[in-house]
């Protein structure tokens, strides 16, 4: 791996004056490197990320067609990535017309890492630096205890898509300003919830807080809750249940295994936990990655045309950039492009923007009429396209955006596959053209990993007991058993897992009745490491 | 005979329902045995995590075919001390990937391996709702078929197929040597019998063979005594015949002669392996796929194993039964037509005649199909396959059932199970019954069975 020469750091910099002036923002200093074959070849299953980790599978063709990107959170090989400096990655012939459209593209990804709040937990810190650091660290825990790193290794990458990321999250959104944890309880759940009294009441208990609060300065809080305590006696008990049932629905299984599991915290296993913490840190980092998918890719995809058509430094190559462009950015006929449809969308909401068309005056008009001809000539449609990839993840971007005048102005379908006996050939055909089929249609494609919950009632006597809240669909069923294996070893103990199996039954024979799901509830225990199913 | 005339005794010999359905299934088929060139993959309909910047934009991909045997071994060696540490082995190997877009695909092995976690099974979703639903953009009303595309070749395409091109057969032999050198530790060829020893299987022993003169570990007394008195000939030591006095003769160091360790090939018997290929058009897709992929491991690994020298004949049949020269073909060639079982062991029975090659080899069979056959009863198949039985040493017969059959119930295994053969000639003839969706493990499995003691 090299750098890119002047000439083309040049560019680069011409590119970044210009996209900053468009409104982009991002840090100042950029890393592009010239990558080879062989270099991708190591770089591709560590992610692009130089620093990685070893690990052994990473040496190995990886099975990806069962489940794709599910197992791996970590967005598949892109060209730049989320680090201090971003980090970015050329083909070595280039032409300099394409580096430049790369750039534009590279430019919007970084201003996308850095700006919207999905990833504001990698702010704070550079992953290429991070990872080196605990690279160095898994190299000398090998060097003490050998095979057994790549063990736990490999059973926490087992359970490091049960991270929990939006708790994670949720504690960088919370600002410090915030009211005890106690004074929320009372206020917000055991006033309303479990001991519910009128409003005057309610209004009454406010009242004697500012008064606590008012008076005796920093003790103010402890001495209302001694008044509260002497009304409620059941108050202290009740939060205690409070606060442990909030740990409990935690979904992080990492980091409960790493906080409570008897094995990793014995003295001599306790290197281990050093091992989950890095797993799970990588993991976490890279979440928001398959979340934003299609809105990073759009954002790039829209400022890449919009900036290089602008560009007064690649006159004459239009030509091939429509070519090179309309292959990245086109909708396929049937099939779906991140690119191209986060491309539309962008587009499309700057124009609805531009028009007013997200507000209430638009919103209550019910003639189609005069919502076609709706223009409140805002200007604002720009500013609004910001103020989205700084607010949004796929999800809430697809679920807000994605309506009946977008898919009709782009012509979007839901297509469908079906098989036909007499002439054996697949046909391709529309099955709807709704925007709610469609929505759908893009929900069940997105990145969801499975729910699964500790189950602190179940988990007695040394069993850790995992429950899956079934969301439609069953798990791999093959993976079971080793993943549990995994689980067993680093908790230490046996572990149990609740989920539910379908049984389809098969009366689909007539083509359009969907077939009939059965669900069954099922119990698996792993024990000395084997496997055991018990029906519900 | 054709297709229609076979079709036409059967019907006359009367033919169940669910016989004539697949047959008419496979009458209508039109399609040729051309070999197979590297068909472009179905546009996938919900991949929204399928594009990246790298391949979209620059073109830069990762090729996996350039994989380094010497990191092969030590991920088996980690492989073997996973067992000893009492966790299940994690890498497979013999999968067959075919890189690249364009004509130049070929196969490569590659260990793989899988890291298991709790997901959703997205399977799931494409059973539940249909053949699946994806995105599109364009015109077209709401139920209007846009394009089609032919079940068949999309089938096959997938995965299988070592593509044409230059320097693609020989790509192959190379992978398939390292593959059977892996697979080498799991099994051997059984009922190996000594016939014409012509060339040599297992490559060496060593033994005291070579004579060597003047030293070496074992003194040829024979041999020693016979170069004592030629020399003393010569000399004129030894005037008249008859009376010879030993005292007189002189012993020169050269004249010892030793017998010394040497390596000596070990001239054993040779085997001859029939690859017999279904390639009729019920087939198509998975079937095929994994007949195929059983019969290169099994190639790789007698290629390995008998360094080359086990020979090898290759038989592709539907109604009808041809010889083809090499794997390639046999590996390549397209599905279709009808299924005729009887037809493929006839020929082999006749190849083996002809040759008289039950005299000079240990004749194996290996046989892969979906367990389809017109001829319902096997009237004509069991007959020809006790001819087979006559002078194989062993016979694997492979069925790789569609998953949308019952299980145990096709037409070749029931007919093999009512002749009895399976448990009279329980030593020579091996089926193999296993669904089309397995995966390798259990194609190794698989072989394990069909050519185990």
């Amino acid at each position: 791996m090299e750098l890119i020469d002047q000439k083309t750091k040049a560019i680069m910099e011409g590119c970044k004056e210009r996209a900053r002036s468009a409104g982009l923002r991002f840090g100042d200093e950029t890393l592009e490197y010239l990558v080879t074959n062989r270099d991708m070849l190591e770089l591709a299953p560590k992610m692009m990320i130089p620093t990685l980790y070893d690990y052994w599978v990473h040496d190995v063709e990886v099975l990806r067609e069962k489940g794709k990107y599910e197992l791996y959170p970590g967005n598949p090989y892109e060209t730049v990535i989320n680090t201090r400096p971003a980090i970015s990655f050329y083909n070595d012939n280039n032409p300099d017309w394409l580096n430049v459209m790369i750039f534009y593209h590279v430019l919007a990804h970084i201003d996308f890492f850095q700006n919207n709040l999905y990833f504001r937990h990698t702010w704070d810190y550079d992953l290429t630096g991070q990872a080196l650091a605990d690279k160095r660290l898994i190299a000398r825990l090998r060097s003490e205890h050998g095979r057994w790193v790549d063990y736990v290794i490999e059973f926490a990458r087992g359970i490091d898509n049960l991270v929990d990321f939006h708790g994670e999250l949720s504690h960088l959104h919370r600002s410090d300003k915030d009211c005890s944890a106690r004074l929320n309880f009372f206020f917000d759940v055991f006033l309303q919830q479990q001991r519910p009294v009128t409003t005057s009441e309610y209004m009454k208990q406010v009242e004697a807080y500012n008064q606590a609060c008012s008076e005796p300065g920093e003790m103010g809080e402890q001495s209302f809750f001694a008044g509260v305590v002497r009304k409620y006696p059941e108050f202290e008990a009740a939060f205690d249940r409070h606060e442990s049932e909030k740990s409990q629905k935690s979904p992080d299984l990492l980091q409960f295994l790493i906080d409570h599991s008897p094995m990793l915290n014995s003295e001599e296993n306790r290197w281990m936990k050093s091992v989950l913490q890095i797993v799970r840190t990588t993991s976490i980092y890279f979440q928001p990655q398959i979340r934003t998918k299609i809105m990073n890719e759009g954002w790039a995809s829209y400022w890449h045309e919009t900036l290089f058509l602008q560009d007064d430094r690649i006159q004459g190559h239009e030509i091939p950039f429509a070519r090179v462009n309309a292959g990245v950015t086109a909708m396929p006929r049937v099939g779906l492009n991140p690119y191209a449809l986060g491309m539309r969308l962008f587009y499309f909401i700057e124009e609805a923007a531009d028009r007013g068309c997200y507000s209430f005056d638009y919103r209550r008009l019910n003639n189609m009429e005069q919502k076609r001809h709706f223009d409140q000539k805002t200007g604002k449609g720009s500013e609004y396209i910001f103020e989205v990839r700084e607010n949004y993840s796929d999800f809430t971007f697809l679920n807000n955006f994605v309506d009946q005048d977008f898919i009709d102005h782009n012509q979007l379908f839901v297509a469908g596959k079906r098989l036909d006996e007499e002439r054996m050939v697949w046909q391709y055909y529309v099955k709807s053209r709704h925007a709610d089929d469609y929505r759908q249609m893009l929900f069940d494609s997105l990145y969801h990993p499975p729910r699964i919950l500790l189950d602190h009632e179940k988990s007695r006597e040394g069993d850790l007991c995992l429950n899956h809240i079934i969301e439609g669909k069953p798990l791999v069923a093959e993976y079971i058993a080793n993943t549990m294996l995994g689980i067993e070893f680093l908790w230490g103990g046996p572990v149990c897992l609740e989920t539910s199996e379908a049984e389809i039954k098969s009366g689909g024979e007539e083509a359009e009745t969907p077939a009939a799901v059965n669900w069954k509830r099922v119990r698996y225990r792993m024990k000395e490491r084997t496997l055991e199913r018990t029906l519900l | 005979m054709n297709r229609k005339q076979l079709y036409q005794r059967l019907k006359a010999s009367g033919l169940t329902k669910r016989q004539q359905r697949i047959i008419t299934a496979e009458m209508d088929d039109c399609g040729d045995h051309s070999v197979l060139s590297p068909l472009s993959h179905p546009p996938s309909l919900a991949d929204l995590y399928g594009p990246d910047d790298l391949s979209c934009l620059q073109d830069l991909r990762v090729n996996s075919s350039t994989f380094n045997v010497r990191t092969l071994d030590q991920l088996l060696e980690r492989d073997r001390l996973r067992e000893r540490d009492g966790f299940p082995r994690k890498i497979r190997i013999g999968r067959m990937v075919r890189p690249g877009r364009n004509a130049e695909g070929k196969v490569v092995v590659v260990p793989t391996t899988v890291e298991e976690k709790f997901i959703h099974d997205t399977r799931f979703n494409q059973q539940q709702q249909g053949e699946g639903s994806g995105g599109g953009s364009g015109q077209g009303e709401e139920g209007e078929v846009i394009g089609e595309q032919p079940v068949r070749p999309e089938g096959e395409g997938e995965g299988t197929g070592a593509g044409k091109g230059k320097g693609a057969d020989h790509e192959m032999e190379s992978n398939a040597y390292d593959l059977g050198r892996i697979l080498t530790e799991k099994f051997q060829l059984p009922n190996l019998k000594e016939k014409g020893k012509k060339r040599s299987l297992t490559r060496y022993t060593y033994d005291l063979t070579d004579r060597n003169r003047g030293f070496g570990q074992v003194l040829d007394k024979k041999a020693t005594l016979r170069q004592v008195l030629q020399t003393n000939i010569g000399l004129g030591n030894l005037s008249q015949a008859g009376e010879i006095d030993t005292t007189k003769l002189l012993i020169a160091p050269r004249d010892m002669v030793y017998r010394i360790l040497s390596r000596e090939k070990d001239y054993e018997s040779q085997a001859l392996v029939f690859f017999v290929r279904d390639y009729s058009g019920s087939m198509a897709g998975k079937a095929t796929e994994l007949v195929v992929t059983q019969h290169v491991l099994i190639y790789s690994w007698l290629l390995y194993q008998y360094a080359g020298q086990v020979e090898t004949r290759f038989i592709l049949h539907d109604t009808e039964a041809k010889e083809v020269e090499d794997f390639h073909t046999y590996y390549n060639s397209r599905v279709a037509g009808g299924t005729q079982v009887a037809a493929a062991y006839r020929m082999v029975n006749e190849l083996v005649q002809q040759d008289a090659l039950d005299r000079d080899y240990n004749i194996y069979i290996f046989h892969g199909t979906d367990g389809d056959d017109w001829d319902r009863e096997g009237r004509e198949t069991i007959p020809e396959l006790k001819r087979m039985l006559s002078y194989a040493s062993r016979i694997g017969i492979t069925i790789a059932e569609h998953s949308y059959g019952n299980t145990g119930n096709t037409e070749v295994q029931s007919y093999l199970k009512k002749s009895g053969l399976l448990e009279q000639a329980q030593d020579l003839l091996r089926l193999d019954n296993m669904s089309e969706d397995e995966d390798e493990d259990r194609l190794i499995e698989g072989i394990r069975r069909l050519i185990s003691e």
